[in-house]
């Protein structure tokens, strides 16, 4: 799919991070397209982590750009901006609200104006039911709605966290180790969901499992001490002698 | 929702019954233990307060008594100087002062006044909250910041001899609107208008946390990093929540003042502060039920032993203190909940973050 | 020119005290994370173990030998403030590690029950302890006259910070309380027992409260809530160094005493206070995690 820079969704040019002498992110680039599903893989400390904190506004770059939808800047923008602007996070351990129902908690997440009037005003219009509704049904959790959400199993809560950026319509999705901790039978449920959410956004993923990264994979990207080293389908990235050096070498590939 | 349950195990169900009992409890209690009693409902509405700040949404004030105090003083201001009737107070003439600074002749107007008694607090509450949870300064942080808020103040309060008492405080309360502090009518409507007060306070604050403004609250608690990253700028929410409880802890002062007659910065130090936190955690936090028990119960017994046994009183406000933190992070509702939790099966324990509703 | 250098060495000598202070509270809040509001009653309980000894000395002990005293009140203090600190941890903060504002909570009631053992014990009102003989004068330095008691107090806390950079940075005991602190599972695994060094750790810190009580005795007169005008202070300076930063509590102790001292020296005593809240906000606005932090890749 070859396409011009301006129709990227996201561009981050030369990008670098720095924690006291440490280069977490090394002069990286990396292109996303439109409804992309792509994997960044990469050996421990390659930085891929840091790479998502840094789309999410966790982290902030020390040089370089961040470029989304030809022109937001969103190096500077604080976490709820870039999230208000359409891009989402899911951490690797899941990260949702333990006291509240699974529905309250894709209330919470949904695409609306989230300013303190908005919210002091707010009502659960049908509309919005259905929303959630809709959403609980694509990740499987529509009987457990009114349970605490701390009460879900492990796997559960992964999905949950799934739908809860999803209910934010993000146009980028950011997935950090979604499969880890997950059985057999959960890891396809998982592949089929992202299979099923790209069509309607594009989806980052960070992901160890190699098995896992071939069976869905379009794209990968490798990185290797906080640059590039390579990208391309899973067919290239396996062939390339420089990708089996530094990571393949080290065993991880089962 | 679930099966559905009698009114009297909900907690407007409760309340309710609290209020009643509270309507008709004068009529059994003498004017001396009424008026005592109308204090305490009155820091039972600064303990609603506290519990949407630290229960619901995480972030503990031990700057209350600040707040309170600025609710108390500007009220005991405006009373001073009708009570002096257009003169000088007596402690200013001993200052030497020889007319009334600009800020006392503001308040010198009662709707002025009354309404500064609220928002004053909230002003200071908004700043201190904008400029610390912007920055992500947040948990015992902010909590030591608070503390060192309610320190400075004190300090300055005391040492500004002339406009405030110093620390012998204002004490020379007579008249509101014309009706004399000290007769028991004028106490008594004061009992009913704070009863009234906490019903509203109740009513509404628990129409908030079962909002969704009520969600985003314990949301934060819960997982505020999360909830940015949910497109929520929490730093507002935060700022938001901690000046209405402020401007609570403000309206307690208010109806204190007017029905104790006196103030002085003991009421308002460190320690009482961090008695306002006890009330709500004896209680139970993020109840707002329990908090109101809390304050009823906790000053109830601290009046009675302190008077009988002062020194036991101090082991035992102590060790109630460690037991309750240690063993009962739900305070006495852990009781309550125990005899809910019977009747409503595996929801009894969304009692906490998300009331029941009816 | 000698009001300036008698300013600065008044912001000093409240530096050293508040530092002082701070210094068992950077063992046990910025290495444990645990908020001990009994702290100023641990200092109180070294003011009075320093109280104690000095009765001794003067019911027993011939007049020539009383200003020895004081060299026997500072162990004392340190051991009898730790004693109750390893106490006030077994009871207590045991159960709260993780739950910083519930320590806070749990231990302010500790230092309630505190304060009234020393009102049972000792009476409630303050008493004076007398300064020994070779601290009560004035030394002459250049053109200043300073209080010997100020010069020695600053000596002291200087030594008391070089002695604890030595034990956490150089020693295999302070090597192994930070580890437990920094990854407790993994010097667990290690074969550490971290129960104990939990309750060294906090007990070390508790006993730099006492030392610190026996130092203020120095300045005035002690009494059952003489900590509870500290406690809040106290933490300020660690919050403002930044926490689990020893030179961060050393260069804000000094810092916040001598703004203090100027903002003083030009308004006063609570105008002073105010300004160096107001300061406190702003540095925190530009150095929300205190003056010295290490950026980390931790979520907190």
């Amino acid at each position: 799919m070859p396409t011009s820079q301006q129709a990227n969704l996201l561009n981050c040019e030369d990008i670098t991070v720095q924690f006291g002498d440490f280069k977490a992110l090394n002069h990286f680039s990396f292109e996303l397209e439109h409804r992309e599903l792509h994997f960044l893989i990469g050996p421990n400390g390659a930085g891929k982590t840091t790479f998502l904190d840094v789309l999410c506004g966790l982290t902030k770059v020390t040089k370089g750009n961040i470029t989304f939808e030809k022109d937001k800047s969103i190096k500077d923008m604080p976490e709820y901006e870039i999230a208000r602007n359409g891009i989402g996070r899911k951490f690797q351990a899941p990260s949702i609200f333990p006291r509240l129902s699974v529905k309250d908690n894709l209330e919470l997440s949904m695409k609306q104006k989230k300013g303190i009037w908005d919210i002091l005003r707010a009502t659960l219009k049908n509309e919005d039911k259905e929303r959630i509704d809709s959403q609980l049904e694509t990740i499987g959790l529509t009987e457990e709605a009114m349970q605490e959400a701390g009460s879900l199993s492990h796997g559960q809560k992964q999905w949950l966290e799934i739908g809860m950026v999803m209910m934010q319509e993000p146009q980028v999705l950011l997935l950090d180790e979604p499969i880890a901790g997950m059985t057999e039978e959960e890891e396809e449920k998982t592949g089929d969901l992202l299979t099923k959410l790209r069509e309607d956004c594009s989806i980052v993923v960070v992901e160890h499992d190699m098995d896992f990264v071939r069976e869905y994979s379009e794209r990968v990207t490798v990185m290797h001490e906080g640059a590039l080293l390579s990208e391309g389908t899973m067919q290239e990235i396996q062939a390339n002698d420089m990708v089996k050096e530094v990571y393949l070498g080290q065993g991880r590939v089962s | 929702m679930h099966e559905r349950q009698s009114f009297f195990t909900t907690k407007q169900g409760v309340f309710t019954i609290l209020i009643v009992i509270l309507a008709i409890l004068p009529l059994l209690m003498s004017d001396f233990q009424t008026n005592l009693l109308g204090r305490f409902l009155a820091f039972a509405i600064l303990a609603v307060g506290l519990d949407l700040l630290w229960g619901y949404t995480g972030v503990l004030s031990l700057g209350h008594g600040i707040f309170f105090g600025f609710g108390a003083y500007i009220t005991a201001i405006y009373i001073t100087i009708e009570s002096s009737g257009g003169g000088l107070p007596d402690f200013m003439m001993w200052s030497g002062m020889t007319e009334l600074p600009w800020l006392w002749q503001l308040l010198s107007n009662p709707v002025a006044a009354l309404s500064l008694a609220i928002l004053v607090p909230m002003f200071v509450a908004t700043l201190l909250g904008f400029f610390t949870f912007r920055n992500r300064i947040k948990g015992v942080y902010f909590t030591i910041l608070t503390q060192a808020l309610v320190l400075t103040m004190v300090t300055l309060i005391i040492s500004q001899q002339q406009y405030t008492g110093g620390s012998d405080g204002l004490t020379n309360l007579q008249t509101i609107f014309g009706f004399s502090l000290s007769s028991p009518q004028t106490q008594l409507v004061l009992y009913f208008l704070t009863l009234i007060v906490l019903t509203v306070v109740f009513f509404s604050s628990l129409r908030l946390v079962n909002s969704r403004f009520g969600k985003v609250m314990v949301a934060i608690r819960d997982g505020e990093n999360r909830l940015r990253f949910s497109g929520y700028n929490t730093a507002h929410f935060k700022t938001v929540v901690f000046t209405l409880s402020a401007g609570l802890a403000g309206l307690s002062g208010m109806l204190f003042v007017m029905q104790i007659g006196i103030v002085t910065p003991t009421m308002i130090d460190i320690i009482p502060s961090i008695e306002m936190a006890l009330w709500v955690a004896i209680g139970g936090r993020g109840t707002l039920l329990g908090p109101v028990f809390g304050a009823l119960l906790a000053n109830t017994g601290s009046t009675y032993f302190s008077e009988s046994f002062p020194e036991v009183w101090t082991y035992l406000m102590g060790l109630a203190f460690i037991i309750v933190i240690i063993y009962l992070p739900k305070g006495l509702m852990t009781i309550g909940d125990k005899l809910t939790k019977k009747r409503r099966g595996s929801h009894a324990n969304q009692s906490a973050g998300k009331p029941t509703k009816l | 020119m000698e009001a300036i250098l008698l300013q600065l060495f008044n912001g000093l000598s409240l530096g050293s005290i508040l530092l002082l202070i701070a210094l068992g509270l950077a063992i046990t809040f910025g290495l444990m994370n645990v908020i001990n509001m009994a702290h100023g009653e641990l200092i109180m309980i070294g003011a009075y173990a320093a109280y104690v000894v000095q009765l001794l000395f003067l019911t027993y002990l011939p007049e020539g030998m009383f200003s020895w005293y004081f060299i026997f009140a500072l162990p004392a203090s340190f051991l009898l403030a730790a004693f109750f600190g390893w106490l006030l941890e077994l009871s207590v903060i045991r159960h709260l590690y993780g739950r910083p504002l519930d320590s806070l909570l749990a231990t302010f009631g500790a230092g309630l029950i505190l304060q009234q053992l020393a009102r049972t014990i000792f009476g409630a009102p303050n008493v004076g302890v007398q300064s020994p003989t070779f601290l009560a004068g004035t030394i002459e330095i250049f053109t200043l006259s300073i209080p010997a008691s100020r010069l020695f107090i600053l000596l002291l806390v200087a030594a008391c910070v070089g002695f604890m950079f030595y034990y956490f940075y150089k020693t295999k005991s302070g090597m192994r309380i930070r580890a437990v602190m920094q990854n407790r599972k993994m010097a667990s695994s290690l074969g550490i027992n971290t129960r104990r060094v939990d309750s060294t750790t906090f007990a070390i810190g508790a006993g730099f409260a006492g030392v610190a009580g026996t130092v203020l005795t120095l300045i005035g007169p002690i009494g059952p809530t003489l900590g509870t005008a500290y406690i809040v202070d106290a933490f300020m300076v660690v919050v403002v160094g930044g926490v689990g930063m020893l030179i961060g509590t050393v260069a804000s102790a000094l810092g916040i005493g001598m703004f203090n001292t100027i903002f003083e020296y030009v308004t006063n005593a609570s105008m002073g206070r105010v300004l160096v809240f107001i300061l406190i906000i702003l540095v925190l606005q530009w150095r929300p995690n205190g003056l010295f932090h290490l950026r980390t890749r931790s979520l907190d």
